[in-house]
């Protein structure tokens, strides 16, 4: 099922489908939001935004509106 | 041979430097580049190399201003600075986006060599590498195993560069590689997930994983610190500790140094020869180079702190949780730490924006950091508290002169969220604004990189503020020197016409003659001039005479009123400077230093920009006179109608 990051409950494992088409694409990409990549929710701030992933080997931290661009699938 | 170092940000990438160079480095003046880039010449062997740091990167194409440096420098073989090698020093810890940046810079035919840093943590975390299959994905190149923390493998990283043996990519690792545009971000995807694609693939072979073990332990500190609740509570905690040390700590050594410049001042008048230039050394350059160094051991302490917080990967967490409160404001989380140094001084504070990459709110953070209240307003502020506000208890426990204090930070606090809001609406760009952070995993902090980082900040502060300082100091020591020689000298042979006058201590009378002297100068006549500006906050001329001398660094304000009034300054607890003002009497007999009055003055100095050496670094750091100017008036604008408000409901 396709959904977006913003929705993927806590620690759920979910893998990337791709990336929306913006301008903030290619960075996305280079860090490491590639499709196929596996991740998962770690933790949010308060608010609930912006919110923590765990990419491959690392912790990134991107706002909602950046985790709008990614459409993952279970 | 000209050495780069490239490599993601949380890399080590710094320790690198550090052992590489040995600690001797200076920073680089590259034209049109927004960050300061370190250099060092290294020798290894018997050769003399120059090393350049390069900003911290994911990618070779820009996404902000200062990584565009790394960019033009690469793409462009003709280059001032393109590399004869470049080191990219890589995290093993998390190898494949580490790759990402290390394959683009191999790809475009430098020589490069791969530092795998952090090794330690890799193994910790189970991954193991198979360095000399990776090596072969990469022909001509050299890799290096480091631990640069405890200085493991530095010495092989000098063999391989002084081995000569690297060479350029014969084909690159993407095959058909073509360096974008900037622009071009069509073209730039395609490459990410292209070149990830073959990273991936090629990891799949060269690199095991005992057990999965990750993030773990760091989730459970995280799962703490970015607490909702707790996550606010502990850094409101963090703060109060820092501020209370700073404070405490730094106060001994400040006290220290203010004596000894107003000694050395002191001396210098007594031993040298009389003369202009010699009242200027002795009266202008020295006080006005004391005003700059008192200020160290506080700066030096803010940013021992913040390095450790940096160092111990807590201040990205700061950055997270406060995001999302900074943004309505046009900031961003990462405008916590500039507004934070700012309490200290708003120099450093306005040099720490440059981790924002959004322009327009790095210039908002810009703007408004000087409201926050510095150290240079803290004598100001405790003289004009102790002098209208009555020492007493409200509500039986809280004392009144420390509320108003705390109002008076609040204040300046309060109008910096609030300007940032309003600028937020004035202030038009087509850059999008996004936070896309890494949060390291949390570390012990390596003191040698923190004591660095002090070093290099308070440098900075030291030469950037002192110049303007030691220039304003002496443009006022000019002015408050020269003129109404005529004026003065008559009034003062007309007192020494009476006997009362000449039975007085010499020093008394001495002091009364350059209170007259200061009343006539150009300084004076300032004063004078704009009396009627200032009369409607309740100021008259003296006043204004402290106001324009603020203009070197606000501290000033006490040592000037107590040279006009004609008291010693003593330095701490401005007893007799404060007698003298409570006797002060306005024409109809009513005191000067009324409530009205004090708290006017007070709230003119949070709001005014009475900072020249803020502007010139606002003026460095935007690259353009328009934004110092246009906060100088705002600020301006704001303390003139704050104070005017402020006399008006008192009076």
């Amino acid at each position: 099922m396709d959904r977006l990051l913003v929705n993927v409950p806590f620690l759920e494992p979910v893998r990337i489908k791709s990336i929306i088409d913006s301008p903030l694409k290619p960075k996305l990409l280079e860090m490491g939001l590639v499709s196929g990549q596996e991740l998962r929710i770690l933790f949010k701030a308060p608010f609930g935004d912006p919110i923590a992933i765990e990419v491959g080997d690392y912790v990134l931290s991107l706002r909602l509106d950046e985790a709008r661009l990614v459409e993952v699938v279970s | 041979m000209r050495i780069a170092l490239f490599g993601n940000p949380n890399t080590g990438k710094s320790s690198i430097f550090n052992h590489l160079s040995g600690m001797r480095q200076h920073v680089g003046n590259f034209p049109g580049v927004t960050v300061d880039l370190k250099l060092s010449d290294i020798r290894i062997g018997d050769q003399t190399h120059q090393l350049i740091d390069f900003p911290g990167t994911y990618s070779i194409y820009p996404r902000s201003n200062d990584e565009k440096v790394v960019y033009e420098v690469l793409r462009n073989p003709q280059h001032k600075h393109y590399p004869d090698l470049a080191v990219v020093v890589a995290d093993a810890s998390n190898l494949e986006r580490n790759l990402f940046l290390f394959s683009q810079i191999y790809d475009l035919g430098l020589p490069s060599l791969l530092v795998l840093n952090m090794n330690d943590i890799a193994q910790r975390n189970g991954i193991r590498i198979d360095v000399a299959k990776l090596k072969e994905a990469f022909p001509g190149t050299q890799i290096v195993e480091a631990n640069a923390r405890v200085g493991f493998g530095t010495d092989r990283l000098k063999q391989a560069i002084q081995s000569n043996q690297i060479q350029k990519a014969a084909k690159p690792f993407l095959d058909g590689f073509q360096v974008a545009a900037i622009e071009n971000t069509s073209a730039q995807s395609e490459e990410a997930e292209l070149r990830f694609k073959k990273i991936r693939f090629l990891l799949s072979e060269v690199l095991t994983r005992d057990v999965k073990t990750k993030q773990e332990g760091n989730l459970k500190l995280d799962r703490i610190l970015v607490h909702p609740i707790w996550g606010y509570f502990i850094f409101a905690a963090i703060l109060l500790v820092l501020f209370q040390m700073i404070y405490s700590f730094a106060a001994l050594p400040m006290d220290f140094i203010d004596a000894q410049f107003a000694a050395f001042s002191e001396w210098t008048s007594a031993h040298l020869p009389e003369g202009n230039f010699y009242d200027l050394i002795s009266q202008g350059i020295i006080p006005g180079i004391g005003g700059v160094v008192v200020f160290v051991p506080q700066i030096a302490l803010l940013f021992f702190f913040i390095a450790l917080l940096e160092e111990s990967g807590y201040l990205a967490r700061v950055v997270f949780i406060m995001d999302r409160l900074m943004r309505p404001l046009g900031l961003n989380g990462k405008s916590v730490v500039p507004l934070l140094s700012s309490v200290a001084c708003a120099i450093p504070g306005v040099m720490a924006t440059r981790t924002i990459s959004n322009w327009k709110e790095r210039l908002i953070t810009i703007l408004v950091a000087p409201l926050m209240s510095c150290s240079a307003r803290i004598p100001v502020y405790t003289l004009l508290i102790a002098l209208v506000i009555p020492d007493q208890k409200v509500f039986g426990i809280i004392n009144l002169q420390g509320l108003v204090l705390f109002a008076l930070y609040a204040l300046g606090l309060i109008a910096a969220l609030g300007i940032a809001a309003i600028l937020k609406a004035f202030i038009r760009t087509s850059e999008k604004s996004f936070l896309l952070l890494e949060l390291p995993s949390y570390k012990a902090p390596q003191w040698k990189n923190v004591g660095l980082t002090v070093w290099e900040k308070v440098k900075v502060f030291v030469l950037d503020a002192g110049k303007v300082i030691l220039a304003i100091s002496v443009i006022l020591w000019v002015l408050a020197s020269f003129g109404g020689e005529e004026k003065s000298a008559a009034k003062i042979a007309s007192l020494q016409e009476s006997p009362v006058y000449m039975s007085m201590a010499e020093e008394d009378r001495s002091q009364i003659e350059a209170s007259i002297r200061l009343g006539n100068s150009y300084m004076g006549q300032l004063g004078k001039g704009i009396e009627p500006v200032i009369a409607p906050l309740g100021y008259d001329w003296k006043i204004g005479i402290s106001l324009i001398t603020s203009f070197a660094a606000r501290e000033v304000f006490v040592g000037s009123l107590a040279t006009i009034y004609s008291v010693q300054d003593d330095g701490e607890q401005n007893l007799p400077l404060l007698q003298r003002l409570r006797a002060e009497k306005r024409a109809d007999g009513k005191p000067v230093y009324s409530l009205a009055t004090g708290v006017s003055l007070m709230v003119f100095y949070v709001f005014a920009m009475q900072c020249m050496a803020t502007l010139a670094v606002v003026k460095r750091e935007t690259k353009s006179w328009k934004w110092p100017l246009i906060q100088l008036l705002f600020m301006g604008v704001l303390a003139y109608l704050g104070a005017g408000l402020t006399y008006h409901l008192l009076s």
